[in-house]
């Protein structure tokens, strides 16, 4: 235990390369979360309404992505649309698409659990005190669908964050990729430096989740 | 009030977003893949020409497998493959625009055109021959048997009935001894560091590997000697491309065989390997001008 071999963070640009590469992470994550939750309102919405085809090919949507791995997905975003369609997705692209796509079916399914959890009363009381079904949505059904959503959402987000680390599969350099090339780089001169170095990348994990979760505690309190 | 945190809560989300999509769109996408130019699908794959005009050929490599293919402290790629990958470039008069691999994708990524060549210590197999195109090899690949000083083992008949041999389950040596040895004990570890913990210990009358990992094993060290370096069906490590890519193909053979003629690989080796291998293997892992 004399040294987790953390030296080798600050050879060269180590550290800058690590935190260039938990940036990538946050970046695939960050655009896929706002494109999932943007999605998974709506379809969330939409399921809870009266349409049975709607609800059943929601129903096949998030079971393929219940049942598919993300690196399959990968796989077949990135080179199954070459394959097939000769498009020449980017890496980054096809991370955005799977993440998103994973995410809008998940979210959506949270959206739809929350909105059937609102008690059949809460509409009714709304539509006694003169609202429309608009109104009632906006003010009686939303406010309280969302704040069921948060503790639920956070959980998906930072399940999210944590996945981008299969992007790897496909090409991209991201913080924990670039922590096995400096372990790798430096096996014979800091053999110890495995240890240290995902110490690291799990702080820096945390240090993006956890605020996310704090930001999630802080309104879920507000809007108690 | 509450009014006011929910804007909060809304502006929140909005700059976020905002910042990501800013970030994405703003610096020039340096993680590899994608960038470079690209074939105009169809075939599946760039021809020589094709290369020499976009002026950049996407070369994959690995960038965690010191010392064939890996990013040094500046964020440079380095090692045997990469200065292979180097001399290429050089040669085509292109930029080389490297992408990082994994062993599970490379044959992915040339069937799908979106690297030029991969330099991934990529074996050369019957199965992998069917899936893609291998250009003449430029390295070896055997299984070693690594013994401790005093009690060297130099073939594998000098293994008495009472003596284990310590093995990694799921490796190349495992298939092959008890393919080939059945009668031969064998000690098996799940990992790298159990299997050295094990020779060190003195449970195992020798240790059989890859060469290279024993090779490496003995110089680091001090005490070990390959008695066997080079055992079995020796495999050959090639360049490869995709499958029907018969200009950038005769183009690499041209060159693997015309680098034949200055030991470009012996100087590769040299830049490289050293340091890992020893003087003494370079000839039994070097291989050049593609003649085995």
């Amino acid at each position: 235990m004399r040294s987790l071999g953390l030296d080798v963070l600050w050879k060269g640009k180590n550290f800058l390369r690590l935190l260039g590469g938990l940036w990538v992470a946050v970046r695939i994550s960050l655009i896929s979360v706002a494109v999932s939750i943007a999605l998974g309102l709506v379809l969330g919405v939409l399921v809870t309404g009266q349409s049975r085809v709607l609800k059943a090919l929601f129903r096949v949507y998030l079971e393929i992505v219940r049942i598919m791995p993300q690196m399959v997905l990968l796989f077949v975003v990135y080179f199954g649309t070459t394959r097939v369609f000769g498009w020449d997705l980017s890496a980054e692209l096809s991370a955005v698409i799977v993440f998103s796509f994973w995410g809008a079916a998940e979210m959506g399914d949270l959206v739809r659990g929350a909105l059937i959890s609102i008690p059949r009363i809460q509409y009714e009381s709304a539509e006694a005190l003169g609202l429309s079904a608009g109104q009632a949505y906006r003010y009686v059904i939303l406010p309280q669908t969302v704040r069921r959503l948060i503790p639920l959402s956070i959980n998906l987000i930072t399940r999210m964050i944590k996945t981008t680390s299969l992007v790897m599969m496909i090409g991209m350099v991201e913080v924990l990729k670039v922590a096995q090339q400096i372990i790798e780089a430096n096996r014979r001169t800091s053999p110890n430096a495995a240890f240290g170095l995902f110490a690291v990348v799990l702080l820096l994990y945390f240090a993006i989740c956890w605020p996310i979760s704090r930001l999630a505690s802080y309104l879920e309190k507000r809007w108690a | 009030m509450k009014k006011t945190s929910k804007l909060l809560a809304l502006l929140l989300i909005g700059a976020l977003t905002l910042g990501a999509l800013a970030g994405c769109g703003g610096n020039g996408d340096k993680s590899a893949a994608g960038n470079g130019e690209k074939s105009a699908a169809g075939d599946g794959f760039r021809t020589l020409d094709e290369i020499k005009e976009s002026g950049v050929v996407n070369i994959g490599v690995f960038s965690d497998k010191s010392p064939f293919g890996y990013v040094d402290e500046n964020g440079d790629y380095q090692g045997y493959d990469v200065y292979f990958a180097n001399r290429i470039g050089e040669d085509l008069g292109v930029e080389v625009n490297f992408v990082s691999t994994e062993a599970a994708s490379r044959i992915e990524y040339l069937q799908t055109g979106k690297v030029d060549i991969i330099l991934a210590n990529f074996t050369v197999t019957e199965e992998r021959a069917e899936e893609v195109d291998f250009a003449l090899p430029y390295m070896n690949v055997a299984l070693g048997v690594v013994s401790p000083d005093d009690a060297v083992i130099t073939s594998l008949d000098e293994i008495g009935p009472e003596d284990e041999v310590i093995v990694i389950s799921g490796t190349t040596a495992e298939t092959y001894l008890e393919k080939n040895n059945p009668e031969i004990k064998l000690q098996k570890y799940d990992a790298y560091a159990e299997a050295k913990t094990a020779l060190e210990n003195g449970n195992g009358a020798a240790w059989a590997n890859d060469n290279t990992e024993v090779i490496a094993f003995a110089i680091e060290n001090p005490g070990y000697t390959v008695g066997i370096p080079s055992l079995g069906s020796a495999d050959t490590i090639a360049p490869a491309v995709t499958k029907g890519n018969t200009t950038l193909l005769d183009w690499l053979n041209d060159e693997i065989v015309a680098l034949g003629e200055e030991e470009f690989f012996h100087a590769d080796y040299e830049a490289t390997l050293l340091d890992t291998y020893g003087a003494d293997y370079e000839d039994t892992l070097v291989v050049e001008g593609g003649a085995a």
